[in-house]
This record gives structure tokens, sequence and C-alpha cells, in this order.
């Protein structure tokens, strides 16, 4: 079962007729997103980058941004579907607040929301080519969980989405542990950020960190991390074997 | 992630002449799919003592190639007495493509310095073409690079120049190719003999959105007040 984004998978037609508009393919992509649960809530990683096919076309993106007061969302795959969900949730928010009943839609409430909303297009046969991260709390409660492009849900303590699930969940199994401290936290995801910017194609080395906490949402400002290539195999990797890489 | 996608060094490689001969030089990173599977590779092979050849394309297919070409020069030099021509061992190489154009899929840039002709550059593309010429640019990353050396490249540029120039574009396709990245690798040929260079990613110039690398986002928090955090 494929969990991750395709970027280059082929579409889905087994219908044939004349379709108004549909995803087909994904054009301007973002990469992975990383989240973590941590003692006072909510950790989450992503790059800024929007990527054209092979080239880095936009370095500014965001791809995390505050749902309501209690939520987070982190979207990979295509741009353009990821601001229509954050059209469709707005208007969600929107319509809560009208009630104005004191109530607020919490991260469980807007996760399920998203579930519903992308499987329900993937039954279309016309999906949000998206894989998403939500993360939030509320009344002391912490929550994170992930939706594919395909409509699979689930929570966990840390999820990723894309090269994310190969590259950084098993650091995350490693070495997640329960009540992580803030800066523990974002030590362990920039960790898994630095492995995908040394082995995604997609990475650009532009990213920002962003917490959710019972006080609210913070998104860092971007920053980019320090490469290490300073292992003597680099230097002449060839020595010894001319023509090899 | 495709693990079957064949290895290929997206790439961008280029290779300059000087007053005095020429400057290779390549990014590191071999691809499987979208996984980087060597973020250091090393694209310029030796071919002989003063030629020496940046690949593209299959990693598998420009690997063959050039050890094919490097055993041909290895016996024409034995059986011409001299060093091989910069000339012979790029006609060897277009030899070796043509005639395997169905099967190959690589990009060649073969660079180095003969007593006859100096400093000498020769693309060798996709088919097996055979151009020579001042400068060249190759591989997936060479797209970004084609406006930027119709503006900067000039005649007779000193051998620092043109260092500098090659480290300034493989720099500028990185950034903006996903297929490039890495460490910058250089080659300098002349009469004097070979010399390799070696820029790691972190000391390379920054352009447009990028930003100077920080150890954690940590330090940037405690470094600067008021808090550079943003709703």
């Amino acid at each position: 079962m494929n969990l991750m984004d395709s970027t280059h998978s082929n579409p889905m037609s087994l219908c044939s007729q004349a379709d108004s508009q549909r995803t087909l393919y994904p054009y301007v992509t973002g990469t992975s997103v990383i989240g973590v649960k941590y003692k006072d809530g909510i950790l989450m990683a992503a790059d800024m980058g929007g990527s054209y096919g092979s080239t880095l076309r936009y370095k500014s993106v965001e791809r995390m941004k505050p749902i309501g007061k209690h939520s987070l969302l982190g979207a990979s795959g295509e741009i353009s579907d990821f601001q229509e969900i954050l059209r469709y949730l707005d208007e969600l928010i929107l319509y809560d607040n009208m009630w104005d009943d004191g109530n607020s839609l919490g991260p469980k409430e807007v996760h399920s929301y998203l579930t519903r909303v992308m499987y329900n297009r993937r039954n279309k046969f016309n999906p949000l080519w998206n894989s998403l991260v939500l993360g939030g709390v509320k009344n002391g409660q912490k929550y994170l969980g992930t939706v594919s492009m395909i409509g699979v849900h689930f929570e966990d303590n840390h999820v990723a989405t894309g090269f994310g699930n190969h590259l950084a969940r098993p650091i995350l199994r490693d070495e997640w542990h329960e009540d992580l401290s803030f800066e523990d936290g974002v030590k362990l995801l920039e960790k898994c950020m630095r492995v995908l910017l040394y082995r995604d194609r997609s990475a650009v080395n532009k990213l920002q960190i962003a917490k959710i906490t019972e006080e609210g949402v913070t998104i860092s400002q971007p920053y980019s991390l320090k490469t290490f290539w300073g292992f003597s195999a680099f230097q002449n990797p060839t020595v010894g074997a001319e023509g090899s890489w | 992630m495709d693990l079957n996608a064949p290895h290929t060094m997206g790439t961008t490689i280029i290779g300059v002449t000087y007053n005095g001969g020429v400057v290779l030089g390549a990014d590191s990173r071999t691809s499987t799919g979208m996984y980087v599977a060597n973020r250091a590779s090393d694209k310029i092979t030796q071919l002989t003592d003063n030629v020496y050849i940046c690949r593209s394309g299959s990693a598998a297919d420009s690997q063959i190639v050039s050890d094919y070409v490097r055993y041909f020069l290895h016996q024409h030099t034995i059986q011409l007495g001299q060093p091989a021509t910069v000339k012979v061992a790029a006609n060897l190489v277009r030899l070796v493509s043509y005639n395997n154009k169905n099967m190959l899929e690589t990009g060649l840039i073969v660079g180095g310095w003969d007593k006859y002709e100096g400093g000498k550059i020769y693309a060798i593309p996709l088919g097996g073409t055979i151009i020579e010429q001042p400068f060249a640019v190759g591989g997936s990353g060479s797209t970004y690079l084609y406006g930027f050396f119709d503006q900067a490249w000039k005649e007779g540029m000193t051998k620092d120049e043109a260092e500098q120039l090659v480290v300034k574009a493989v720099s500028l396709a990185i950034a903006r190719d996903g297929a490039s990245g890495g460490v910058i690798r250089t080659v300098i040929i002349n009469s004097e003999g070979v010399t390799r260079n070696f820029y790691p990613g972190d000391s390379l110039p920054l352009w447009h959105e990028e930003l100077p690398p920080q150890n954690s986002l940590l330090e940037v928090l405690h470094s600067s007040s008021p808090e550079p955090m943003n709703m």
C-alpha cells in the first residue's frame, strides 16, 4: 500500500468520460513534513521549498499554517491543493465561530473533517494531492495525526510524510520519548531535517519549526541548517578506483 | 521510493578553457529516483595524465564509456610513444557514444591539455555528436546556466578567474536543480600538471532566498531578542 506522496505516479484513470477538472499529477510540490509530540504540545517541521518537477522553483513557501485556536496543519504534495484545503478549513472555522457558543473545534475534529474530505475526493477519482500532518492541544490533551491523499489516516506520537516516512521515522522510533523538552524536540526535528536535506532531492535548505501548545501556535522565522562535508572519504573518493564514484 | 530506478547523476558539469589550460567542474550528487544515493560522488574521471572527463546522465553508462576509453587510450599511448592529445581522447569517447547510441544515456565533457593545441574542451552530448568549444555545460543543471554563461564568459581569463567562474556556475545550478547538489569538485589541467580542488557545500555563496546556515533554531532564539517568532 502506498502511504506516501507519489509525485511521479500514474494518474488513476478508470473512468473515461469527459471530466471538468481533476488533478492528474502534481505540479508545484512540497516535500516532507515531520511532527512530534513533546512535553507542552506538538512540534512540527517542514522546509519552505515548492518544487516544479526537478526544479527548486519556490523557496519561501509556508507549508505549515495555524487552524483555529487549537490546531496546526502541515502539508506536503501539491501546493495549490493545500491552499484549497486552507480555504475549506477557513470556512469550517468561520461557521464554528458563528455559533458563538464558547465551544471551538479541536484538533481531533479538524483531523476527522480532513479525513472525510480527502477520502471522499479519492472516491471520486479527483484527489487533493497532499499528505497532511495535523497537530494540536485542547484542554491539556495533545493530538497528532496524519491523512494521506487516499484517505489513510491515523494518530501517533510522531508522524512524517513523503521521504520523512523512510528517513525520519526510523530516527524518531529510536530517539523519541514521552515528555521531550522543547530543546530536545527541536534538536530531534533538526536531526531529521538534516538527513532529509542530504538525502531528499527535493529538499531545500530553508525551514521553519512550529510549535503548538495550550497557549497557541508559534511558527519560527525561516532559517537554514549547517551541513557537514568534512569526512576525509569525501576528499578523493576514487583514489585507487579510477572511474568509480 | 523507487529503489529500482537507475542511478543517474542528474548533475551539473562544466568545462572552461582559459589562458594556459582548462578548468573542469562538477557537483557531487548521484540519485536513485528521488533518493540521493551518493552525496559526495566524484564525477570528474581521469582518462590519461593530461585528459579528464566530466560524466553526466546514467552513472553506469558514463562509467563504462570512460573505462573503455581509458583502456584504449592506454594502448594508444604505448603505441604512439607520447601522451595522447585531447582531440584523440575526445574522439574515442565520441566513437563509443555514437556507435552505441541506442543503448547509452550519458552526456560527457572531455577536457585536457596537450603540447600541440594547449587547453581544449570537447562536448559529447547524447547521440555522440562532438563539439569543440571554448566552454561547455552539461547535465540537468546546465539548463540554468546558459543565460549565465552568455553573460559571464570572457575570452582569455586567468586560471583563478576561470576556476571562480566554474565554482560560481555550479553553485548557481545546485541552487535550482534538485538533481544537483553536495560539494563542488574542480580539476585544473595545464602544462604544469593537474590540480584537484574541493569546495564543500557549506562554503558556497548564498543566492536568492537562501539563508546563512545555523547550528540550530535554539541558537537563533537565544541570540536575538526580541523573540523572532511570528504568528
